[in-house]
């Protein structure tokens, strides 16, 4: 039998990873592009990541984006969490499909409806739209994906185990903190990681929702592209896709070694 | 008769449940659990001993599993009361309760190590860590795992968590040790090694041990005093050999071990000595407390105690013939089922006493089964 894969594979897997990724190569060659044309490949430089780092309007931009990521992620990790106990530990409880439903309604909700409706929102209660009212919108928005990676680990764990911890005389909360906790960290690790991957690149929930002062580095980058492409935004973009690809990346490896440990 | 026989083969001077004066340790008063329309437990009333090594055996969804949860307090009974020591336990939640349990599928934790699952209890009550530490060591030599604390749970195999499991649960000492189907999860070789030491170590411990197991062999082999349970209900309760010997009802005595049935009506009763009557033949019984005469009747007879030869037994009461219709060689012992009417089975079994047998039996022989009067039990239900 002939092992290992055929010709037409190997041609469907270069064409597939050249069509997904061609651009994203292309994309960090540029940054290190000499030339001021974005188009034309003037020789090996990094001038653009120093001509970045003087930028004080697009450092600010990626700062507010770490930090809004940075707080969203936790605050719909920590919701998650509460979420997915209540899913799968709760039994059934009146109203466990409604919270189902809803916690994962913003799956599939397209972003601009759920940008818009949180817009009317803040509008509707007065809230002074910036860097609050974007964090708490990507806590939304992360929220359903959080909930659903910490449910699938919950899920597989022994239920007896915190049963256990309680026998053994340690009180339900304490038994949940001592036993549950340790044995899903890697989901909630993995899930915060998601979080802050998602809030990181998301252009168009912050737009709708942020406001003055709060410009996130998505929403900078977008601007900047209007008004003709500078080759800066190569630089912040492979800088980005290093973070989000390192998150991504750092999230699977976590969820492997617990899955190979369980 | 010369002098009284006596049920069973073994004699125990342990049996704390003949003594009136002896409170017990353990009190179900008419204990009733739900889930939803099915009523998981009904009216159960029980009394578990000091010292006493209990079993709940039944099929599952029999409400074993529940009553044990009910103790340990991770089920709350609709009505009716537990007693430990003569207190209701209603108000305790599971971590105040002086019961550990030891779970079906071991629950060991595992982010701690060997000796830390093992320490877990006696942490949460406050020891002082010397203390802990003496003591993991003598709950770790005493299930066999001296050396292996630092070990993680899955660096084990599967008999040494169950080990884990046990000594975790007994560290604390808690007045009452709860066994959820511990050996189920262990190949027959090692349950039987099990078993023994499970046995001895409660004995050394002294400890009541109470097991929840669907096993009958288990049961039977572990256990001072087995409750039968059936739906909720539990249809017998009494030493091994009593459930065996002298079973309350058909459920009981088709449940442990094999068993014959015969239906027959009543036909007279002289003295301890019962006649009755089937289309299958004409029986008697030795019975204390016989059903009224004409009343229907079943009459138990375990295969081994029935008497398989080619002669004819004595023209009487009490024997069967039939066709050879399957043999089951087990090595200790044969089975037979012996065809007497068209797809009617008895079955009968012997020991093989001796490796060589002068006529053996095959498929198809004509035999004769016969039974003495004192192997037979009478069921009025």
């Amino acid at each position: 039998m002939r092992r290992g894969p055929s010709a037409f594979n190997v041609a469907a897997i270069v064409a597939g990873l050249v069509f997904l990724y061609l651009p994203i190569v292309l994309l960090i060659l540029y940054s290190f592009n000499a030339s001021s044309l974005v188009t034309v490949w003037g020789g090996f430089s990094t001038r653009w990541y120093a001509a970045l780092a003087k930028d004080q309007q697009m450092l600010d931009a990626a700062w507010t984006t770490l930090r809004v990521g940075a707080i969203s992620a936790t605050l719909a990790t920590v919701l998650g969490v509460l979420a997915a106990v209540a899913l799968v530990r709760a039994g059934k409880f009146r109203g466990r499909w409604g919270l189902a439903g809803m916690t994962y309604a913003t799956l599939v909700m397209p972003e601009v409806i759920l940008g818009l409706s949180l817009l009317l929102l803040f509008v509707a209660v007065g809230a002074p739209r910036g860097f609050w009212t974007v964090t708490l919108s990507h806590a939304t928005l992360t929220l359903a994906y959080a909930t659903v990676v910490v449910q699938a680990r919950l899920a597989s764990i022994d239920r007896s185990l915190e049963e256990a911890a309680q026998d053994l005389g340690c009180p339900p909360a304490m038994a949940f903190l001592k036993i549950t906790l340790p044995a899903i960290a890697p989901a909630v690790a993995a899930a915060w990681m998601l979080a802050f991957t998602l809030s990181l690149d998301d252009l168009v929930i912050a737009s709708f929702t942020s406001g003055p002062g709060a410009t996130t580095l998505p929403m900078r980058l977008y601007s900047q592209v209007r008004l003709g492409v500078d080759p800066k935004i190569n630089a912040i973009s492979t800088l980005l896709i290093g973070l989000v690809a390192t998150g991504v990346i750092a999230a699977y490896l976590i969820q492997q070694r617990a899955a190979r440990r369980a | 008769m010369t002098g009284r026989l006596q049920i069973g083969a073994i004699r125990s001077s342990f049996a704390p449940w003949e003594d009136p004066l002896l409170k017990p340790l353990v009190r179900f008063e008419a204990v009733s659990k739900r889930f939803g329309e099915t009523a998981a437990v009904s009216e159960v009333s029980l009394a578990i001993y000091e010292g006493e090594f209990f079993a709940l055996l039944g099929p599952s969804g029999c409400g074993k599993t529940t009553l044990m949860r009910m103790l340990a307090g991770f089920e709350t009974p609709d009505a009716g009361r537990i007693l430990l020591d003569g207190e209701d336990i209603a108000p305790l939640p599971p971590h105040r309760r002086p019961v550990h349990m030891m779970f079906q599928s071991y629950a060991l934790f595992p982010h701690l190590t060997v000796a830390q699952n093992v320490a877990f209890g006696l942490k949460q009550r406050g020891d002082p860590k010397a203390e802990i530490d003496a003591r993991v060591d003598e709950m770790l030599g005493l299930v066999k795992l001296a050396g292996l604390g630092r070990r993680r749970p899955d660096q084990l195999s599967g008999g040494q968590r169950q080990r884990v499991a046990l000594a975790r649960a007994i560290a604390p000492s808690p007045r009452i040790l709860l066994l959820d189907e511990p050996l189920a999860a262990l190949d027959r070789k090692l349950r039987e090694e099990t078993r023994v030491e499970l046995m001895a170590l409660q004995q050394t411990l002294g400890m009541t041990f109470v097991i929840v197991t669907h096993d009958q062999d288990e049961a039977m082999v572990l256990a001072d005093r087995i409750a039968v349970m059936r739906d909720g209900e539990v249809a017998q309760v009494g030493r091994p050999a009593e459930i065996y010997e002298a079973p309350a009802d058909r459920y009981v005595a088709g449940f442990v071990g094999d068993v014959n049935l015969f239906e027959a009506r009543l036909d007279s009763v002289d003295g301890g000595r019962v006649r009755l009557a089937s289309p299958e033949g004409r029986f008697e019984a030795d019975d204390d407390d016989p059903p009224e005469v004409g009343a229907t009747a079943w009459l138990a007879v375990r295969p081994e105690k029935m008497r398989l030869t080619v002669e004819p037994p004595p023209e009487g009461p009490n024997r069967l013939s039939g066709r050879i219709s399957d043999i089951g060689y087990l090595g200790d012992w044969t089975t037979y089922g012996v065809e007497i009417a068209p797809g009617r089975v008895i079955r009968a079994a012997r020991a093989n006493a001796a490796r060589r047998v002068e006529a053996p039996l095959g498929w198809d022989d004509q035999v004769w089964l016969a039974f003495a009067p004192d192997a037979a039990v009478v069921l009025k239900r």
